[in-house]
């Protein structure tokens, strides 16, 4: 069953009637994934792509069970939609938004810590190309025929980096269970580390390949996973390696700063982790392929 | 997004936080005219950059005479400051800010920075702040007081207090250095800063708390909800290329070499120019075209690589997801006609149509090199700018 999303997940969209969550919700619905309304506020009652539209995400959840939510709401308004779908007891949201305030974010996690664990929401992103399990269901953005189904799990920060693995996957005939787009910015939803449990307890998945990224701690924390418990082979690329040092204004990021930010030390990490490291962004599927074979 | 030292003391001040009088000076003479206002015997020169460790480049001078105050500022403005944190390039002084002088009895160290381990803001401050607060940090990192804030309930008035006595202050000097502290606080939070930093904050001869500097950030998310801030912006500290395309809504980062990038998504763009790098080549900037890109958005991303005049060769990467190759190639294609480029462009589609692009390219019957792969991308470009470079030196 892969992780997070499968054809049995009620996906409901917010921000539906608006053009951008018009477009990809035809697309989702398109393959195959089970899209059960959406909610734009004031709109409720209208029809739209031949599905229910709904006031509150309450109002919607009552009529449709849905356990998913894919929100498009636009950054500004975005941090409220989350916490909508947390209060109305979804299982997963998956937030697209690119620019939301660090604040916002920071009381997003907040809020969504006042429920118990096992009624707590998962949050995938902001920032992100969403969550797909191929052959089954995806919500996002991605373009879903570069995935072939199969038993490889792909969790990235990047949109686009992660279709390059997809794709020169596809190319050497290996599939993925599910690929995770856990977003780009500062502060998200859910960890590379949170993403790594899930591919560990699923039966479906064989490996898993990490996508990441200079700056912030989650790779390092990641890796400290990997090595203590993860017995499935783990795959990374890191971009950023020749990035610049940031211009920075005052003293206060370099006392905060800790080891493992910078891409080299990301990689350095995770190989002492035991992980194969992607050298290069074209060499996704040829070290892929040698893991798995 | 930066603002200047005088435009964050305002705010500071508007926070109950005290700072010493001051005024914005543009020419000499009115740097001159502020200290008659100011009055006093001694003043404070400083060039309004948007960088620190400006002291060490001669931005910040103590004049005890109105003569000095007048050269000082004759120095200092039309200059570029060169510091660690500018680039070799500088930054253009074209203000400064005329300030009465303190007399210091200690200087301490406060920042307010988002921690995103633990994705709350985290209050940090020494009592041995200035110049040095980067070794300290380093050599003595338990010297260094950490205070988490709860986003829930925000900053509370013990949390300062006990930063305030961990500092080592005096007794009497507790609640002004509480009121400060919470000022900062609530000022970071009210303006949704991305940093705020005081160094020195001083405690002066006459036993008062004051911040000698200010340096203030913000996060460029959350401008929609702050017009007053946006209006600080100052495009002169900026680099010109960058506010040219930020103008524009495209994300682009200036670097220093010739090989101009077309990217769809930041960690792409990241990657093509690791790649561009591991060729043999450097590239000259980072742009995310971003997503649902028109071929109007790729002709304007050309128009900003092309802004640089290092640029020697081009290349686009595109994996196209809400992107379309068709889309891409057509504004290729109208980059090519409309600027007139001449020099190598290498263009590598993938994704959404990605054979109707193709085609289009094809048939264009423009010089334009196409690449299956990124690496065959990178490679074709940096050896085809080598090649070009080699045909002009002969």
């Amino acid at each position: 069953m892969a992780i997070i999303i499968n054809s049995e997940t009620k996906v409901l969209v917010t921000g539906f009637t608006g053009r951008i969550g018009s477009f990809h919700a035809q697309d989702m619905i398109n393959h195959g994934t089970n899209v059960v309304g959406g909610v734009t506020p004031g709109k409720g009652g209208m029809t739209h792509l031949g599905l229910p539209v709904f006031n509150t995400v309450k109002g919607a959840v009552a009529e449709t069970q849905a356990d998913m939510v894919i929100s498009f709401v636009p950054p500004p308004f975005a941090a409220d939609s989350i916490m909508e779908a947390a209060d109305a007891g979804i299982k997963t949201c998956v937030c697209i938004a690119d620019g939301l305030p660090t604040q916002d974010m920071i009381r997003v996690k907040r809020y969504m810590r006042r429920y118990k664990e096992e009624k707590r929401m998962r949050l995938i992103g902001p920032n992100c190309a969403g969550v797909i399990t191929p052959g089954q269901a995806f919500a996002g953005l991605m373009p879903p025929h570069i995935y072939k189904p199969g038993r490889v799990g792909i969790v990235s920060r990047s949109g686009t980096l992660g279709y390059e693995a997809a794709s020169q996957m596809s190319e050497r005939g290996i599939g993925v269970s599910s690929s995770i787009g856990i977003g780009g910015d500062p502060i998200n939803g859910s960890s590379f580390k949170d993403i790594m449990e899930l591919f560990e307890g699923d039966p479906d998945t064989d490996a898993v390949v990490l996508v990441g990224e200079i700056g912030g701690p989650q790779e390092a924390e990641a890796a400290e996973y990997i090595r203590d418990h993860m017995t499935k082979p783990v795959a990374a690329y890191i971009a950023g390696l020749s990035a610049p040092k940031g211009r920075r204004m005052g003293h206060a990021g370099a006392i905060v700063s800790a080891f493992g930010e910078s891409a080299q030390e990301k990689v350095d990490i995770l190989k002492q982790a035991g992980v194969s490291i992607v050298p290069t962004p074209s060499s996704f599927g040829e070290v892929i392929e040698k893991m798995v074979a | 997004m930066d603002i200047h030292e005088y435009q964050a003391k305002d705010l500071l001040k508007q926070f109950g936080v005290a700072v010493p009088r001051g005024g914005i000076a543009y020419s000499p003479e009115q740097a001159v005219y502020r200290c008659s206002e100011l009055s006093g015997d001694k003043w404070v020169v400083k060039a309004q950059i948007h960088s620190g460790a400006r002291g060490k480049a001669g931005g910040v001078r103590i004049c005890a005479s109105e003569e000095e105050v007048q050269e000082a500022a004759q120095w200092m403005l039309g200059r570029r400051l060169v510091t660690h944190q500018t680039g070799p390039q500088g930054k253009l002084v074209n203000r400064l800010y005329i300030e009465e002088a303190t007399n210091i009895a200690q200087e301490l160290y406060l920042a307010f920075v988002m921690d995103r381990t633990l994705e709350r803001v985290v209050v940090v401050a020494s009592a041995q702040g200035g110049m040095e607060i980067e070794e300290i940090s380093e050599n003595e990192p338990d010297s260094i007081i950490r205070s988490v804030v709860d986003p829930a309930v925000g900053m509370q008035a013990f949390q300062a207090r006990e930063i305030a006595f961990q500092l080592g202050l005096d007794a009497p000097l507790i609640s002004q250095a509480s009121k400060t502290i919470m000022g900062c606080y609530e000022l970071m939070s009210q303006k949704d800063a991305a940093m705020v930093e005081i160094n020195p904050l001083v405690v002066t001869t006459g036993n008062e708390i004051v911040a000698l500097d200010g340096k203030l950030s913000f996060d460029e998310n959350a401008l929609f909800r702050h017009p007053g801030i946006s209006e600080l912006r100052d495009k002169s500290q900026e680099d010109p290329r960058e506010t040219y395309a930020g103008d524009r809504g495209l994300n682009y980062i200036g670097l220093d070499g010739k090989i101009g990038c077309i990217v769809n998504g930041a960690g792409l763009a990241m990657a093509t120019l690791d790649m561009i790098k591991m060729a043999g080549g450097e590239p000259a900037n980072f742009l995310d075209v971003g997503g649902g890109a028109s071929p109007e958005r790729v002709l304007m991303s050309f128009k900003a690589v092309l802004n640089d005049k290092n640029v020697e060769a081009i290349l686009v990467n595109i994996f196209a997801g809400i992107n379309r190759c068709d889309w891409i190639a057509e504004g290729v294609i109208r980059a090519v006609k409309e600027l007139d480029i001449k020099m190598p462009l290498v263009v590598r589609l993938s994704g959404t149509n990605v054979e109707e692009g193709q085609k289009l390219l094809a048939e264009s019957g423009l010089n334009i090199t196409t690449a299956n792969t990124l690496a065959e991308a990178a490679n074709k470009v940096v050896h085809q700018w080598k090649a070009a470079d080699l045909k002009e030196a002969v």
